[in-house]
Parts: C-alpha cells; structure tokens; sequence
C-alpha cells in the first residue's frame, strides 16, 4: 500500500535542522562582520552561510529551497557580489589614487565601523563565495535519485 | 616542549590517515579518512597560532567531504584494482623517492631554524597596522588592506572555477542519447 | 627540522596518489593530500615558538606584542589558498561526474583507451 510520498529525511532530521539553522545563520553572519576583530572574516562566513542553506536542501529537499532561494537568485547573488569588489576599487583609485584604496575614516580599535572599508569588503565576499558554492551544490544535484538504465544501442 | 610533541605527534596521525586514504579499497572509506587528515591539520593549524586558518580550514573541509561523496555515492563503491603493469615498476620508484627524500633533507638544513621566523616584511604590517589600517586582526588587515590584490585575484579564480564547474554540468538536448549510461531523474 | 620532512613524506604521498592509482576520485585525493601539504608548510615557515597568534586583545602591551607575535603574512597567503583549493576540488568532481556520465567508468586507463 502506498502512503503519501515524503520528500527529504526523516523527521528527526527535520526537526533538529529546524532548531540549528537560525544558530548558523546568525553564527554566520557574526564571523563576517566582526572579522576585523575577531579571526574570521568573509571567507569561512560566506561558507557558513551556503552551508546553511545545503542542510536545509538536504534535509526538506530541492522544492522548498528554491522557493526560498532559487537558482537564478543565487547566480544574481553571485554577480552582485563579484561586481562590488570592482565597484568599491574603483571608488577607491578615484578618492585616493591607487586601486583598492581605503577611503573610509578609521575610527577607534575595537569598534564595529573601525578600519576602513574592509567590513564592505567582508560582506561583498561573504555574498560572493555563500552564493556561488550554493548554486554549485545545486547543480550538482545531490537529492535526485538516479536510476540508470544502460543504453543498449551502445553496445558496439 | 609540550607543544612540539604534539605537532609531531599530530603530523603522524596526518601521514598515517593519508596511507590510509591512498591504498584503502573502498571509495567511502577513503573519503571519510580525508576527512579525518584535514580536520587533524585544523587542530594542527590551532596549536601553530593560527586561529584564522583552522575555522576556514575546518569549514572548507566539510564542504569538500559533501562534494566528494556526491562524487562516489550513486556509483560502485568499489576501487577498481590494479592489474597489469605500469610504466615505472615500483623499484624505480622506491629509488627515485629515496633520492628526492635525501636532497630534500640536506635542503631543509639552509632554512632558518624552525620557531624563530625572520619577520622582515611582516614587522612592517605589525608595527603600522593599527594605526593605517586601524583593524586588531592583523591577518585581516593584510588580506583586506596591505594586499588587497591578492584577495581581489582569489575572487576572481573563484568566479571562474564555479563558471567552469557550471558550464561541464549542463547538458544539452541531443548529447542525452550520446551518453552511455541514460539517466532518469525523479525528485 | 623533522617537521619539515615529515610534511615532505605528506607531499610526496600526494603525490604517490596523483601519478600511480587509475580511479579518477583517488587521484582528486591525491591533490587534495598535496594541498594540505602545501599549506602546513606555509604556516610551519612562519610559527614562533611561545608566541600568542597575531589578533591584538585589550589588555595587551603593544611593543611585548610586536616581539612575540606569529608571523601574520603566511597565514594571509595560507587563506587565499585554502579558498582557491575548495574551488579547484568543486571543478574536479564536477568533470569526474561528467567523465563516468559519458564513458560509464572511473578508470583513467579505460578512458584513455575509448575514444569518442
């Protein structure tokens, strides 16, 4: 007899990712920007975050992440991203004369909006590298059961 | 001292799990023990002062095990065994290494001793840092000030690995009957 | 002065993995094995011994911390490569998948021998 077919895992998977994700968001997001006082920075958040975003494709399955965040949404993402690094070095050679200058006041240590331009810059690469190993585990298309069948005209 | 038995004694640990990885059978249990070997180089990277690198070393890694087993799930899990004979015999090989592991060790004797590093640029960064830059990360401020090229090339090398993965993955209509296994997808 | 060579025995394990098995995963983990290899060395270079890591705290001394710090310019270049290294692994399983979707082996020896 069959039974209403269920997508993703088991409930227990479910339950537990719904208790952890808003943690890894938000752990995420705390690594980017603060990380010009604390290690971290754009790199291993932006990976926190597309990690967020597979448990939840692995644990409901393609359908309900892409409503959240669908393909296209994530290669604009990705661009959005690329294209701010560029932007801001060309801001900075216009203000200070060489590319990638940092044109923002430095204000006092230990402060979030200290140092310059490089939380702009953390928040740029955290979308950049988040988005784009996001639509490559998309692609890659880990939740599709694949039946194989051989192709027989092949044979020779 | 304390410290420096436990690096060695982790860096056997890392060559043992890499044995493992290279000569085991069956494809899981290869990918689960490169698992192993990096997050041991994560608590190497910790106990070596570099706090940064272990929580990007530990995250990458974790990407890179989902990646894998995407890679040899769906499949035979099975290695395929080596039969037949390859170009070098393993005699050749075992001189050849033998070699290499002796001009590398009389070349690692002109290296400055290991803990007291020569610093001449770094001392630099370390000194004005905090006052041009005003971040208290100074591995920060060196990817995202000092040499901010570098991060700017690492975003760019990353856009067209993830292109390049991209434009191999898409298939077109009419390579589907070319291919020999058809493949039926059902989500 | 064995650390070095130890990382050594790790570089050329890698690199045993790359030249001599035929399944195409096996050589992407020799590359993965040589990367780890690469990165221990970078930031071997630049470890001091009884040194605090290069992250200023409140209560610390400017000048005690100049003279104890880590270096901080390998783990700069450490972390680019670490990043660079997951985007060449996605783009490797990526063709390894493409490759046994088309030939329907991982064998590198069987695929050289097909052609077209």
């Amino acid at each position: 007899m069959k039974g209403k077919k269920q997508s993703g895992m088991t409930f227990i998977v479910k339950t537990i990712t719904n208790l952890i994700i808003g943690f890894m968001m938000v752990f995420g997001a705390y690594v980017v920007l603060y990380g010009h006082i604390t290690p971290g920075g754009g790199f291993p958040g932006g990976v926190m975050i597309a990690l967020a975003y597979i448990l939840i494709t692995l644990a409901y399955g393609r359908k309900v992440v892409e409503s959240m965040v669908s393909g296209v949404a994530g290669s604009v993402g990705d661009d959005i991203g690329a294209l701010a690094i560029i932007i801001l070095g060309f801001i900075g050679l216009w203000i200070g004369g060489t590319f990638l200058f940092n044109f923002l006041p430095k204000g006092t240590p230990f402060e979030l909006f200290s140092a310059g331009h490089i939380i702009i810059y953390n928040l740029a690469i955290m979308l950049k590298v988040g988005m784009s190993l996001y639509i490559v585990f998309l692609a890659l298309a880990i939740l599709q059961r694949v039946v194989v069948t051989r192709n027989e005209n092949e044979e020779n | 001292m304390n410290e420096i038995i436990i690096l060695h004694l982790l860096l056997v640990f890392m060559i043992i799990g890499a044995f493992v990885t290279v000569e085991i059978k069956n494809m899981l249990s290869a990918v689960i023990s490169i698992g192993a070997v990096g997050f041991a180089l994560s608590m190497m990277f910790l106990f070596l002062g570099a706090p940064d690198i272990a929580i990007t070393q530990v995250i990458v890694e974790i990407l890179s095990l989902i990646l894998l087993i995407r890679a040899t799930v769906n499949v035979d899990n099975v290695a395929i065994e080596e039969k037949g004979e390859s170009v070098f015999s393993n005699r050749t090989a075992l001189i050849f290494v033998g070699i290499i592991l002796v001009f590398a060790w009389i070349a690692f004797h002109s290296l400055p001793s290991f803990g007291e590093p020569l610093m001449r640029v770094s001392r630099f960064y370390l000194i004005h840092g905090l006052r041009e830059v005003g971040a208290t990360n100074f591995v920060t401020s060196v990817i995202l000030d000092f040499r901010a090229y570098d991060t700017y090339g690492e975003a760019m090398v990353l856009f067209v690995s993830i292109s390049g993965a991209f434009a191999i993955l898409r298939r077109w209509k009419r390579e589907q009957d070319k291919d020999f296994l058809r493949i039926d997808r059902e989500h | 002065m064995t650390l070095y060579f130890l990382n050594f025995v790790l570089l050329i394990i890698g690199l045993y993995a790359l030249v001599f098995k035929r399944h195409i995963v096996k050589k992407i983990l020799g590359v993965a094995i040589m990367e780890y290899a690469v990165n221990l060395f970078l930031i071997l270079l630049g470890f001091r011994k009884s040194g605090v890591p290069p992250i200023l705290m409140k209560d610390m001394d400017m000048a005690t911390f100049i003279r104890t710090a880590v270096d901080p310019l390998p783990q700069a270049l450490v972390l680019t490569s670490i990043v660079i290294g997951l985007g060449t692994l996605a783009l490797m399983v990526a063709m390894a998948i493409r490759l046994y979707e088309r030939y329907g082996t991982f064998d590198m020896d069987e695929i050289k021998r097909l052609r077209g």
